[in-house]
């Protein structure tokens, strides 16, 4: 942006005003909260219900304080989370004012009249609101001798979240998030007076995908989460700021760590990616390390076809050997990270001699690589764009399953001021319907994009030959801001790492000798590998057929890619860098444990290409990071890629630097109509946010809550088929089938959707592809 | 100074001796009863009743409140009385406690209400036993015995358990887990009032 955009860009000044707090004057803009001046100057008022991202309600009571304006004082005590700021205004809180000092005294006594303060076996005793407010506000002893009123304790009111409503307070920041920030209103205020509770729709479970925020911000023990019940005071753990490794979205976490175990994960304080919230994944979906067999030590197959123990030096001595001087490829995963993926290409280049390595995990296309190698890199849209669009477009992509924080910050805008949204999907998903997106059926159909609309493209839409194509001509045509979201952590980083065969890190195209010239002194090495490189299928091909002899593979599920992934590995010298026991460490020669997020540092580039840094939360692990690994085996090699510690890695990273030269041109592709015709139907399918992912292992509790499979066809092709909402069809390939129970919805009759990896559901073990043609009948 | 039995003050110190130019004790009449003076506790002491105590042949019992290792008690049922709740490891200045909680459920009940300590751990080589944890705990399921013989040869030794720590069974009570009384909810138990035992 230059100076003068931004110039422009900036809105119009806002009004200060100066008000009087306990004595002290503090100018802050019009409009902001009593509350909020008082915190400027570090005067806390007591609260409850008060929350800077959720609309003011004055719910509780708690904040009162004396107010007066122009000389004139308000009769009673006002709840200063309610009342902006004006000009001439005095106010004295609970430090100065006698009157706002027993008004506080006095609502919190009301609050404890029927709290049952059983802060022993409560787990928010140690980091209560409500205890350390007691303390600081409340009176000394209760007055109270009657009986309590008692509730039920506690309710599920779903599988992860458990509510025991004599501990509430009722400040309502549970409904409020649920309605404001979610946009799933399943919980609510129900009754009145001293029976007033939170409670859920009879009919509706709470099956929201951001419900532990309501944990996090309940200002007492009322809302607790099943996962963290009774594990831990806030004493026996150990916080450590971290960043989510399960999504792209890029959430700003803090890990608590208690005896070298996670117990819990919390939202971070971003305010430029996650504010202060994230999904039900990137909070409970942590035990996939432990759920798992481990991998401890380092493994060689031996000439009895098992795996045995090895010492480090005997098991990188027989990978080396296994690599050395062959005809080799690397896959990558999408959930390296960056240091991680660097390690990866660097090896690839510099020890195996190759540019066969990529980090797709998932079907891809030479469009995408294309699309990765020449555009990728240099999208630059962010989510404050999201926050100023006049339209979003989403294009292969399901915000609230693919990337749940940019559909919070979409939802946000469109409850604010009625962002449009327009979305490629075949049906409108729950999330859609959220967004209130209206469906094209046809990129070509979406016209009136300005340059501040913002185009949204996730990595399922290179699975439909020509889209992605047509998203980059839209945008070109409109002006609008493009940008590629994929659904996990690594995919953007490991781009910039150069873990793809088109690029070197940093963005350097591998067929631009000028950038291979570049690279090959950063890394003292003669030259480099300028032969085009092999894709992810490409290179399995190749395994298959005898091309490549070996291949190293840290962190990939083959179910992931093709139902013959795993097959077409079987007659090479496979090296694997794992964390659990999976099915390419069944199948591996030699098989090198390797450390989970929690166990090492490192960082993730979020969809906006920005760097989310984390540190190593369980400090005596002894588990090494990937990078480490590798360059202790590029030494075995005799070709040294001197990456013997993440923060080294970093340092050489940054060194490196950006691409500056042209990037590789774009390649873009004609779309194929393939429209599916007699009574084959066209399938489409994305991956539901909570599924059967490995790295939501070991956590029943969140499995709980996700959506059960369903197969979404058209009221008339349900007619056509004699089938009923919730009766079971069957959808077959040439491959295999699979049953699902019917839900209609409003779509094409030539169109079905199914989870693509789901309970039932997973197409491409099933069905072997994610969207094609599928036979359709009644089961 | 030839005399070995110098006085220790020095009023009638070295100094002074040594002006006077004479042995401090010498062997007159007043100087023997000086000598039996300085014998008498040793004489009385003999007559008196013996203190030494062979230990660890015969024990002597401690003070009443004598602090020494700690117990876990039970409700009169048998039912656990601690909730894992981890106050007493957050009193305690040593950091010698360990506690992890659990859920109780109706089919494996360990003590009334919704919490209980799964994990109870006290390193006898932290604690110093100061009984703050004892002042901590919310139910009385922590207390002191009168314990002392706490040393061993190992230091895993010496981290007790929840087993070691337990009071033991008395007659009636019940190994958990088991249900509550019925009928009986764990305010009940908490006042006191259940019967004596499950079966009467
Ligand atoms: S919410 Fe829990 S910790 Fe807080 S005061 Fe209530 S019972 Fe105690
Ligand atoms: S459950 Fe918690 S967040 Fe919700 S209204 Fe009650 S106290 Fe507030
Ligand atoms: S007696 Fe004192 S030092 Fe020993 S466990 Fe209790 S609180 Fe800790
Ligand atoms: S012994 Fe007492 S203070 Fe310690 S965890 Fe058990 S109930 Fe809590
Ligand atoms: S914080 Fe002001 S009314 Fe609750």
């Amino acid at each position: 942006m230059t100076p003068e955009q931004a110039l422009l860009e900036t809105e119009a000044p806002v009004e200060m005003i100066t008000v009087v707090i306990d004595g002290f004057e503090v100018t802050v803009p019009k409009g902001t909260l009593v509350i909020r001046a008082a915190e400027k100057l570090g005067i806390q008022i007591p609260r409850f219900c008060d929350h800077p991202l959720l609309e003011p309600v004055g719910a509780c009571r708690q904040c009162l304080v004396d107010i007066e304006i122009n000389g004139r004082a308000f009769p009673k005590p006002q709840a200063s989370c309610t009342i902006p700021v004006e000009n001439n205004m005095i106010v004295k809180t609970q430090l100065t004012s006698p009157v706002a000092e027993k008004a506080q005294a006095g609502i919190m006594e009301f609050l404890l009249i029927n709290h049952p303060l059983d802060c022993p076996v409560c787990d928010k005793g140690g980091e209560c609101p409500l205890q350390n407010q007691a303390m600081s506000t409340g009176r000394p002893e209760s007055r109270y001798e009657g009986v309590k009123r008692t509730f039920e304790k506690p309710i599920a009111i779903s599988s992860q979240v458990l509510l025991d409503r004599e501990r509430c307070v009722l400040c309502a920041r549970c409904t409020r998030f649920s309605e404001q920030i979610a946009g799933d209103p399943f919980i609510t205020l129900n009754d009145r007076g001293a029976l007033q509770q939170v409670g859920i729709y009879e009919n509706d479970p709470f099956e929201s995908y951001y419900s532990g925020n309501t944990v996090q911000i309940c200002p007492v023990g009322a809302l607790t989460g099943t996962s963290y019940r009774f594990r831990a005071r806030p004493f026996d753990l150990v916080s450590i700021d971290s960043a989510c490794e399960h999504c792209a979205s890029g959430c700003a976490m803090r890990t608590d760590i208690r005896r070298g175990k996670t117990l819990r994960r919390l939202a971070g304080d971003d305010s430029s990616v996650n504010e202060e919230w994230n999904c039900d994944k990137g909070r409970w979906a942590f035990k996939y390390l432990t759920s798992r067999e481990r991998v401890t030590t380092p493994m060689i197959r031996g000439a009895d076809g098992e795996l045995h123990e090895a010492s480090w030096p005997e098991a990188i001595a027989f990978a080396a050997v296994g690599l050395k001087g062959k005809r080799a490829g690397v896959l990558v995963g999408g959930r390296a990270t960056v240091e991680d993926a660097y390690g990866y290409s660097k090896f690839a280049r510099v020890a195996l001699g190759t540019n066969d390595i990529d980090f797709r995990a998932r079907p891809h296309s030479d469009e995408e690589t294309s699309f990765l190698s020449g555009i990728a890199l240099g999208l630059t849209t962010s989510y404050k764009d999201i926050d100023k669009a006049d339209q979003v477009v989403l294009l292969g992509f399901e915000p609230e399953e693919e990337s749940p924080i940019v559909f919070l910050r979409i939802y946000k805008q469109v409850r604010k001021r009625a962002l449009a949204v327009l979305s490629d999907a075949p049906f409108a998903s729950r999330g859609s319907v959220k967004l209130s997106a209206k469906l094209v059926t046809e990129i070509s159909e979406i016209s009136g994009l300005t340059s501040k609309s913002v185009i949204l493209v996730g990595e399922r839409l290179s699975e439909k030959t020509g889209a992605l194509s047509s998203a980059v001509a839209l945008a070109e045509k409109s002006g609008a801001k493009l940008a590629w979201i994929p659904r996990r952590a690594g995919e953007r980083g490991a781009i910039a790492s150069g873990a793809i065969s088109t690029l070197l890190p940093g963005g350097r195209p591998v067929s631009d000798a000028s950038a291979r010239v570049d690279v090959a002194a950063a890394w003292s090495v003669d030259s480099l590998p300028s032969n085009p490189g092999r894709t992810t299928s490409e290179i399995l091909l190749a395994l298959s057929v005898k091309n490549l002899d070996a291949v190293v593979i840290g962190g990939v599920d083959p179910l992931d890619i093709s139902n013959s992934a795993l097959s077409q590995l079987l007659n090479s010298f496979v090296l694997s860098l794992e964390i659990t026991h999976s099915a390419i460490t069944a199948v591996a020669d030699v098989v090198l444990p390797v450390a989970a997020v929690v166990e090492k540092s490192g960082s993730f580039q979020d969809w906006q290409g920005s760097s989310r840094v984390f540190e190593k939360a369980i400090a005596d692990s002894l588990s090494r990071s990937d990078v480490r690994i590798l360059s202790m085996l590029a030494d075995e090699m005799g070709t040294p890629i001197n990456l013997p510690t993440v923060a080294a890695t970093a340092r050489e990273i940054s060194a490196l630097g950006k691409w500056d030269g042209s990037a590789v041109k774009f390649e873009s592709a004609r779309s194929v109509k393939d429209l599916a015709t007699g009574d084959k139907l066209n399938l489409t399918s994305w991956r539901l946010l909570l599924d059967l992912g490995t790295l939501q292992d070991g956590e029943a509790n969140l499995a709980g809550t996700a959506r059960t499979a369903s197969a979404h066809i058209s009221n008339s092709r349900a007619e056509k088929l004699g089938v009923k909402a919730g009766e079971l069809i069957s959808i077959s390939t040439d491959f295999g089938s699979l049953e699902l129970p019917v839900e209609i919805s409003e779509m094409s009759d030539n169109e079905i959707w199914v989870p693509r990896n789901s309970i039932g559901s997973q197409v491409i073990a099933h069905l072997g592809f994610v969207s094609g043609q599928v036979s359709v009948a009644k089961a | 100074m030839d005399n070995p039995l110098t006085p220790r003050s020095n009023d009638l110190g070295l100094t002074a001796a040594a002006k006077a130019n004479k042995p401090i004790a010498n062997q007159d009449a007043k100087s023997f009863f000086a000598q039996l003076q300085g014998f008498w506790v040793t004489l009385i002491t003999m007559f008196k009743k013996v203190n030494t105590v062979q230990y660890p042949e015969v024990k002597e019992p401690t003070a009443e409140r004598f602090h020494g290792r700690h117990q876990l008690n039970r409700y009169d049922d048998g039912l656990e009385k601690c909730i894992g709740c981890e106050l007493c490891a957050w009193a305690c200045p040593a950091d010698a406690i360990l506690v992890e909680g659990e859920s109780n459920t109706e089919e494996e009940r360990y003590s009334p209400g919704e919490r209980y300590g799964k994990v109870y751990q006290i390193n006898y080589l932290r604690c110093i036993f100061c009984g703050l944890c004892i002042e901590a705990c919310p139910t009385r399921a922590l207390t002191m015995t009168n314990e002392y013989e706490l040393a061993d040869d190992t230091r895993a030794k010496v981290i007790f358990e929840k087993e070691d720590l337990l009071a033991p069974l008395r007659a009636g009570q019940l190994q958990p887990p088991h249900p509550m009384e019925a009928g009986k909810t764990h305010i009940d138990y908490y006042l006191g009032n259940i019967k004596g035992g499950l079966n009467g």
